[in-house]
C-alpha cells in the first residue's frame, strides 16, 4: 500500500509540477496580502515572458496559453494525489507505518544524531545495522515534514485560492493573509517539494539506483528475497 | 496458490465489487442531485465532476466572502476586451438608453429589461473580490440588482436546469445552475465603487459571480435564457469557455 500510494503520488506530483507551471506563465508576478494585479506592486516577479500581453514582462514575446488543460489536470491529479494521501495515511496509522518507519527512534531526539548522520553522508558511509532495512533519522524526519507538513500546505494554499472554497471557509485565505499570500506560499511550498525530488532521486540513484528502483517498486531487496 | 495470495484475491474481488457498486451509486446519487458538470466528461471529466460535486455540497447556503470598504482597490486593473462591435457601439452612443436584457426560455413570462427596469427591481451591493484564473485579483464595489429577481419577474418553470447568459460580443456565452442563479449574490451589475460600471469593466451591464473565478462573470450580457438541456446549447459543454477548453465550473 505504501509502494502503491507512492507512485500514484509521484504521478500525480509530476503532472501537478509541470501544469502549475504552465499556469504561473500566464501570471509570473507575486504578491503577499489579500489582492494583486499588474496595478499593484509585487513581491518578486519571475523574469520569464507571459503567457497573457496584459502583464508587463519587458518581453515582446508571448508564451502560448495553455491554462485550460493544465487547470483541468492540475486538479484531477491534486484529486489524485488527496486521495493516494489518504489512504496512505489511513494505512499508516491502523499498520504502524508511521511509528515503525517513520517516527525517529527516541534515542534520535538530539542535534547530535542528526550531526552524525549528516558527517556519514559527508564520509559517504554505507548504511549500517539498521539502516540497511530502515530509514535513518535525517531519512525519516525529511519524509515526515514532506508528508505531514509540505503536502497538506500545498493542499490548504491550492484550496485558500479557490474563490467557492474560501467562501465556506474565509478563514482558509484570512489566515495565510490572503488570497495572494495563499498563491505565494503555494508556489514557494511547491519548489521545496521539487528540491526534495531532486535529493530523493539523487540519493535513490547514489544508493544503486536499480536495486533501489526494484525495492520501491517491488517491495523486494536482493539480500531479502522472501521480503515482506 | 498459498493462503496469502488467496486472502488477497478474495480481498481483492470484495474490494472491486464494493467499489464498482460504490461507484454506480455514486453515479445515480449525482446524477439526482445535478453534480455532475455539463463539461463532465471526456479524461479531465472525473476530477471536474469530483470538485465540481464536492464544492457543491460544501458551499450550499454559504455567504459569499465580502471585505470591508478600506480593501475596496483604488487602481483596478480593467482586464482587455475584445474591441466593441457596430451593436454595441450603437447602444454606448445613445448612452445605453435602448440597453435591453432580453429573458427567455423556460419561464413563464419572456422579457426585455431596460437599465432602468432592471434598476427598478432594486439595487444591492457588495465589495467581493474578482479573482481571475491567472492568479491576479482585485477588491470593488458592485451594485446591481439579483438575478434572481428577474427569474422570479419572469416566472422561471421548475424544469429549469441552468441559466445561460449572453454578451453582446459575438459567441460569448457561459452558464450557471440553479444554486448559483438562486444566490443572491449573483448580481447583474450596473456600478462600481459608487459609479455607473465603466466599459472596461463590463458596463453597461455584467453579471458578477463572486464564487467563482472572473472569466464566468460575463461582461455586457443582453440575453438570459433558461433551460432545461444544456445539450442543446452550442457543443452541449455549458458555455464557450469549455469549448476552448476550460472548464465550466471555475470555482476553484
Amino acid at each position: 500500500m505504501v509502494r502503491v500510494t507512492h507512485w500514484l503520488t509521484f504521478i500525480a506530483f509530476i503532472a501537478l509540477l509541470v501544469t502549475g507551471g504552465l499556469i504561473v506563465i500566464s501570471h509570473p508576478r507575486f504578491y503577499w496580502g489579500e489582492v494583486g494585479n499588474v496595478n499593484t506592486r509585487p513581491l518578486f516577479v519571475i523574469p520569464i515572458p507571459a503567457s497573457r500581453d496584459t502583464v508587463p514582462t519587458g518581453y515582446k514575446f508571448e508564451m502560448p496559453d495553455e491554462n485550460g488543460w493544465s487547470r483541468y489536470l492540475h486538479f484531477e491529479a491534486a484529486w489524485v494525489a488527496v486521495l493516494a494521501g489518504l489512504v496512505y495515511g489511513i494505512y499508516g496509522l491502523w499498520s504502524g507505518h508511521f511509528r515503525k518507519d517513520l517516527i525517529p527512534d527516541r534515542r534520535d531526539w538530539n542535534w547530535r544524531a542528526y550531526q552524525d548522520r549528516i558527517a556519514k553522508y559527508l564520509r559517504r558511509a554505507p548504511p549500517d545495522g539498521a539502516e540497511e532495512r530502515s530509514y535513518n533519522v535525517l531519512q525519516r524526519t525529511v519524509y515526515l515534514v514532506v508528508i505531514f507538513v509540505l503536502f497538506p500546505l500545498m493542499i490548504w494554499t491550492g484550496l485558500a485560492m479557490s474563490p467557492s472554497f474560501t467562501a465556506a471557509f474565509p478563514t482558509t485565505a484570512a489566515l495565510l493573509g490572503g488570497r495572494q499570500s495563499a498563491r505565494t506560499i503555494h508556489f514557494f511550498v511547491s519548489g521545496l517539494l521539487l528540491l526534495f525530488l531532486f535529493v530523493h532521486v539523487a540519493m535513490v540513484a547514489l544508493s544503486g539506483f536499480r536495486s533501489r528502483m526494484r525495492a520501491m517498486i517491488t517491495g523486494y531487496t536482493r539480500k531479502s528475497e522472501e521480503g515482506r | 496458490m498459498n493462503s496469502i495470495t488467496r486472502r488477497k484475491l478474495i480481498y481483492g474481488g470484495a474490494a472491486a465489487v464494493v467499489g464498482a457498486g460504490g461507484l454506480a451509486a455514486a453515479d445515480r446519487l449525482a446524477k439526482r442531485y445535478g453534480l455532475i458538470p455539463p463539461d463532465g466528461g471526456g479524461i479531465y471529466g472525473p476530477g471536474e465532476t469530483l470538485t465540481y460535486a464536492c464544492q457543491r455540497l460544501l458551499t450550499r447556503n454559504t455567504p459569499v466572502r465580502e471585505f470591508s470598504r478600506s480593501m475596496i482597490w483604488k487602481n483596478p486593473f480593467a482586464n482587455a476586451v475584445a474591441p466593441p462591435n457596430d451593436a454595441f457601439k450603437r447602444l454606448a452612443a445613445g448612452g445605453f438608453k435602448d440597453w435591453r436584457l432580453v429573458v427567455d426560455g423556460t419561464v413563464a413570462h419572456p422579457m426585455s429589461l431596460s437599465l432602468a427596469d432592471l434598476k427598478g427591481l432594486g439595487l444591492h451591493s457588495q465589495i467581493t473580490e474578482v479573482a481571475c484564473e491567472e492568479g491576479w485579483s482585485y477588491i470593488a464595489e458592485w451594485i446591481g440588482t439579483p438575478l434572481s429577481g428577474v427569474l422570479r419577474e419572469a416566472g422561471v418553470l421548475p424544469e429549469t436546469r441552468y441559466i445561460i447568459y449572453n454578451s453582446i460580443e459575438e459567441g460569448a456565452w457561459a452558464s450557471i445552475d440553479m444554486q448559483d442563479a438562486g444566490d443572491p449574490h449573483t448580481l447583474l451589475t450596473m456600478g462600481m465603487n459608487d459609479g455607473d460600471l465603466p466599459v472596461g469593466f463590463g458596463g453597461p451591464l455584467r453579471l458578477r459571480l463572486p464564487r467563482q473565478l472572473g472569466y464566468k462573470s460575463l461582461k455586457y450580457i443582453n440575453h438570459i435564457t433558461a433551460t432545461d438541456n444544456i445539450k442543446k446549447f452550442g457543443k452541449g459543454l455549458g458555455g464557450v469557455d469549455p469549448e476552448y477548453g476550460y472548464s465550466w465550473y471555475a470555482g476553484i
